[in-house]
């Protein structure tokens, strides 16, 4: 068999075999049961003592989403003013100037909100102070945010009725010391010792076998080149991300950071069967998950391996497939694979440039984040097929016609209200940026921005209307690649993707515990012959019905003018 | 809301203790002991640098093996890939030109015979590699220009060829500044 197709089918299972214990083990320890991490003890309840949080305390969800607010808030100013003043403070071996404020807000927020879009590039746009103390933070508790929303979750499902989702704090720190450390620790050292930088060295200068000379960019990269996967964060050391050979050196590499970036949100849905004692419902959500990647994932290492058509009219040989923004030592179906591995599980870290792959592997690159929920981010990912989860109930009990519920909970208007607005709320901001961007595009190319509204885009006809479309959708997914031949760095497209980051990260996260901080404090219905069971087959596919709809319906339009049409104009 | 500051300002300053500095120390110490120490891993040719192992070089010299297209010009203080989708015009010419410059530089090689990564720009523009066909399809010139045997090379091609991990899993690739070290060895 061909060794890139068995190169990527053994990254998928080996991803499976680790998060299956992987799952048990966050289970155990969000229960408070023993674990092999036990030793971290001590060192927890110290950090909860000069932090003044009584850890033992529960929070209601209104409580729970306070702190969670609170502490982001100060992270988002913390940031902000570092990378503002960057060039003044420490560790700047590269001599990197400050970031101008539009680009400042935009960073700042990205890398709080989990995303990681970026609209410069690490080389020169950062220093090690800053990739350090605002990228490498942001990236640790922004996914422990995201975990500690799933945990609430669990909380709410786990009892009859109750109105403790845990305390905030310390789930966030658990997340850390018990989860995203020790992994990112083991990550690290494989990445360091397959050849990614680590040192504080600056830029190094080199004359080349040929005699030119040139720069090579360096740095404490490894370890954030970890955890940017464990925490499916995906924003680069380096401009290339994980196409850099410095960023992923090898095959082997490239092995690891796949299945880093996938095991703790298909441990989370593992987790979530172990800590409400529902095996069976997290093993429906588990396949359905798989089945929509598969949907997405088998196209498109096809059509990449493939090549293009365009080219291949040249021509050339194209037996390794479409080569043009992807790596020889990666090849076409690990690019491919990666793609939407990257993009379903808003990692948006990337090995091979999207804005040139095949137009319907970009579209199903887009698709991947516009569901947003197939395994999804690091906790969120539960959260947004949550929100489905709610529909399908709704829609399910319209259709026996009784009132719905949700594991012995009435399910009514107030929290299918929540769920449909968070489900618009993304269609809304998607196609609103979009067609404003493009009527600047089209009516305003000459205002004095950094980038000329005329001169955004790389590509001309729909493939530069999908640029757009996809920084869009990746600022709203909270996913962070980018069609990167856009010209994003100018005040428009800095404040209008910052703007939708925030209301992109924060409303799926807020919604999803409102509805279940209502649902758990509601009687317990115990169930009857006429309840519906979420944790069948059948309510598996009607979730699954549910999401295909709604997205379909949400975003057809705009991926025809973008990539079905430059793919049947090819 | 107040209530929540306190606490959370304080447990901010202990986990940016935890994660950006304690974490990135560990990583840099323990990486010491890695092949490189943590500062990448450089390849020398008489005691002298002439690169890092696994950073790609720009070769244009027809005695060369050439590397792939880059779009930052092989410059690793930058990074960075051509973006131009695949129905692009103005990108299909560029190919094109490419594929012209390769012939005239290569007689007697025909353009079905030219792998496309040859004529396409990497992700990163510094991709080390070459897939081996990328590197036999450039023997013919080499052996003429140095005057080698082209078994001779093509030899070399096959030595130098890392195969895929495990012997089953990712492609096969040739990292070209080492072979073209190799190369400059051969009489």
């Amino acid at each position: 068999m061909n060794t890139e197709l068995t190169g990527v089918i053994v990254t998928f299972l080996l991803t499976v075999i680790i998060a299956y214990p992987l799952g048990k083990y966050i289970a155990k320890v969000f229960a408070g049961e023993r674990t092999i991490t036990d030793f971290m003890n001590p060192l927890e309840r110290f950090f909860f003592r000069i932090s003044g949080i009584d850890a033992s305390k529960g929070m209601n969800w209104k409580e729970f989403l306070k702190s969670m607010l609170a502490i982001n808030m100060l992270w988002l100013f913390y940031a902000f003013f570092l990378l503002l003043n960057q060039s003044h403070l420490l560790m700047n071996p590269d001599g990197n100037p400050d970031m101008t404020p539009d680009l400042g807000f935009n960073t700042a927020i990205s890398f709080l909100v989990n995303c990681n879009l970026q609209h410069y590039s690490g080389e020169s746009g950062l220093t090690y102070l800053t990739q350090l103390f605002v990228i490498n933070f942001l990236m640790f508790v922004s996914a422990a945010t995201g975990i500690a929303g799933a945990v609430a979750l669990f909380n709410g499902l786990k009892h009859k009725t109750t109105d403790n989702l845990g305390n905030f704090f310390a789930i966030f720190t658990k997340s850390i010391t018990r989860i995203l450390l020790p992994l990112s620790i083991v990550v690290a050292i494989i990445l360091a010792f397959n050849g990614s930088p680590a040192s504080f060295d600056g830029k190094d200068s080199i004359v080349t076998l040929q005699g030119d000379t040139v720069g090579v960019s360096r740095g404490p990269a490894a370890g954030m080149i970890a955890i940017k996967h464990i925490g499916t964060n995906g924003g680069g050391w380096f401009g290339a991300n994980s196409s850099h050979p410095l960023e992923n050196p090898n095959y082997f590499t490239n092995m690891v950071e796949l299945v880093a970036q996938m095991i703790i949100p298909i441990a989370m849905l593992f987790a979530l069967g172990f800590y409400i004692k529902r095996k069976k419902f997290a093993y429906i959500i588990f396949a359905m998950m798989t089945i929509g990647m598969l949907f997405l994932i088998v196209p498109t290492i096809n059509w990449e391996m493939a090549g293009s058509p365009a080219i291949e009219k040249l021509g050339v040989l194209q037996s390794s497939g479409a080569m043009e923004g992807k790596e020889v030592r990666f090849g076409a179906a690990a690019s491919g694979y990666w793609s939407i591995v990257t993009t379903i599980i808003s990692t948006g870290s990337v090995n091979s440039m999207h804005d040139s792959s095949m137009p319907l592997s970009g579209m199903m690159q887009m698709l991947g984040m516009l569901i947003n929920a197939f395994y999804g981010g690091c906790g969120v990912g539960i959260l947004n097929y949550f929100i489905y989860i709610i529909i399908a109930v709704f829609i399910g009990g319209l259709m026996v016609g009784r009132t719905p519920e949700f594991m012995g909970h009435k399910v009514e208007a107030r929290e299918v209200k929540i769920a449909a607005l968070v489900t618009l709320l993304s269609a809304f901001l998607i196609k609103g940026g979009t067609a404003l961007a493009a009527y600047y595009f089209v009516q305003h190319g000459n205002v004095v921005w950094a980038v000329q509204p005329a001169n955004w885009l790389n590509n001309p006809g729909n493939h530069g209307f999908s640029e757009m479309f996809y920084e869009f959708t990746s600022a709203n997914a909270n996913n962070g690649s980018g069609f990167e031949g856009l010209g994003d760095n100018n005040i428009f497209w800095n404040v209008t993707t910052g703007f939708v980051l925030i209301l992109g990260r924060f409303l799926p996260i807020i919604g999803p515990i409102a509805i279940i901080g209502l649902l758990a404090k509601k009687k317990y219905i115990p169930a009857s012959s006429g309840t519906l069971k979420v944790d069948s087959l059948t309510f598996g596919i009607l979730t699954f019905a549910i999401i295909i709809i709604i997205t379909a319906l949400s975003y057809f339009p705009p991926l025809v003018l973008g990539p079905i049409a430059e793919y049947l104009g090819m | 809301m107040k209530k929540y500051i306190w606490p959370s300002l304080k447990l901010t300053l202990v986990f940016i203790i935890v994660c950006s500095v304690l974490y990135p120390l560990l990583i840099a110490g323990i990486a010491k002991l890695a092949p490189g120490g943590g500062k990448g891993q450089t390849v020398s040719v008489d005691g002298k640098v002439v690169g890092y192992a696994n950073i790609g070089q720009k070769f244009t010299d027809d005695k060369y093996f050439w590397s792939r297209p880059s779009a930052v010009d092989y410059n690793a203080a930058g990074s960075a890939g051509s973006n131009k989708g695949p129905s692009n015009p103005g990108y299909l010419k560029i190919v094109q030109e490419r594929m012209d410059s390769f012939l005239v530089h290569n007689p007697g090689i025909k353009k079905e015979a030219i792998p496309a990564e040859l004529v396409t720009a990497s992700g990163s523009g510094l991709d080390p590699d070459l897939s081996p066909a990328g590197a036999k399809v450039q023997v013919k010139r080499i052996a003429e220009i140095r005057k080698i045997d082209e078994a001779k090379i093509i030899s070399l091609i096959d030595k130098q060829t890392e195969k895929p991990l495990l012997g089953i899993f990712g492609p096969a690739k040739v990292n070209v500044l080492k072979l073209n070290i190799e190369l400059d060895k051969l009489k």
